[in-house]
């Protein structure tokens, strides 16, 4: 692993890291006001590595869910990273010894900085590249879980708004894919819908319709194109 | 507070289920990838993002309260900055503290 790898993925995953101490901290206060300790707050953060379902998380533990019930949220929260899984396929094959650790780290953000095989500087070897960038993140994660956890109540910095920063990284990416893009279908398809989707479905149950209609949108898309070029 | 055993459960659920959805597009496809999954993971990043952004703000009420215009001045912001500089770090500080300011001090 050369210096100019490490250098890189840690200068990428800067965003991530503000990004995930203050969205870990929230997770870990609500935990603990629960009547977690941190160390509940370090198991979650290690095993389960995904910001919305741990925050989803606190209320299934303070409920005293159901086996069941707590399956299904899950499946409905995190269905999107079936996604994430089929667009780095190819991206992830020959990840050798780091194929299981990258594949269980792919969250939105750690997605976000590897799909569509972004360009590195030159020395950057990309496997290691991707590897330390998954672990760097999962680090600030569990970071932040913790802090939080130990915190509590007691911040007293007006922290309100301080998660747009996961928005504005996300609208970056949006923008940098869209001047690289050779279709824009993809990107009003996946926009398009999800508004649709959202006004139909609500906030809360929004993203699986917005999945399917994707899909069926990029099907037909294809067939279309493949038409064109015959 | 539920008893440590119960919350090790949940817990464990949550983890296998994530776990589960974060490997099962390897699993499936890890000798030949069908053509239309292929094609699928060439196309959906670009929809992806998108879905996400939208994720990102869907707790905005356009009907009552700001009617998302925070989220609005400081996602402007965001791209006018990204496309006049190209510069991560400056678009992010600055989306996001144009927005505290905007949640905190102008539309209390």
């Amino acid at each position: 692993m050369n210096k100019a790898t490490v250098k890189h993925a840690f200068i990428s995953s800067l965003p991530v890291m503000a990004g995930y101490i203050v969205l870990g901290t929230g997770f870990g206060i609500l935990l603990s006001a629960k009547g977690y300790s941190f160390w509940w707050a370090l198991l979650m953060s290690i095993t389960i590595f995904a910001g919305s379902m741990q925050y989803v998380g606190v209320n299934l533990l303070a409920t005293g869910a159901s086996v069941l019930s707590t399956a299904l949220m899950t499946l409905m929260v995190n269905a999107r990273h079936l996604f994430y899984g089929i667009s780095m396929i190819e991206d992830y094959r020959d990840m050798g010894w780091r194929k299981w650790y990258v594949i269980f780290g792919l969250t939105d953000e750690t997605y976000s900085l590897v799909c569509g095989n972004p360009k590195l500087p030159d020395g950057v070897e990309r496997k290691n590249y991707t590897f330390l960038l998954t672990l760097m993140n999962q680090c600030y994660w569990i970071f932040g879980s913790v802090l939080g956890a130990i915190l509590g109540n007691a911040v007293s910095f007006n922290s309100a708004g301080i998660d747009f920063s996961m928005t504005a990284l996300f609208v970056i990416i949006f923008v940098e894919q869209w001047e690289k893009a050779k279709q824009h279908f993809p990107a009003i398809l996946g926009l398009a819908v999800s508004v649709i989707c959202l006004l139909i479905f609500g906030a809360d149950s929004f993203l699986v319709p917005s999945m399917i209609g994707i899909s069926i949108g990029l099907f037909l898309f294809q067939i279309k194109m493949e038409r064109g070029t015959e | 507070m539920i008893d440590a055993s119960q919350s090790l459960i949940i817990i464990a659920v949550m983890a296998g289920v994530t776990m589960l959805l974060r490997f099962l597009p390897f699993i499936l496809f890890s000798g030949s990838t069908p053509k239309f999954i292929l094609y699928l993971g060439e196309v959906l990043p670009y929809a992806v993002i998108a879905m996400l952004v939208v994720y990102c703000l869907k707790g905005i009420d356009f009907l009552s309260g700001n009617h998302g215009l925070p989220e609005f001045i400081a996602v402007l912001l965001v791209v006018l900055l990204h496309k006049w500089k190209h510069n991560t770090l400056l678009s992010i500080l600055g989306g996001t503290i144009c927005y505290m300011l905007l949640v905190q001090l102008v539309f209390v």
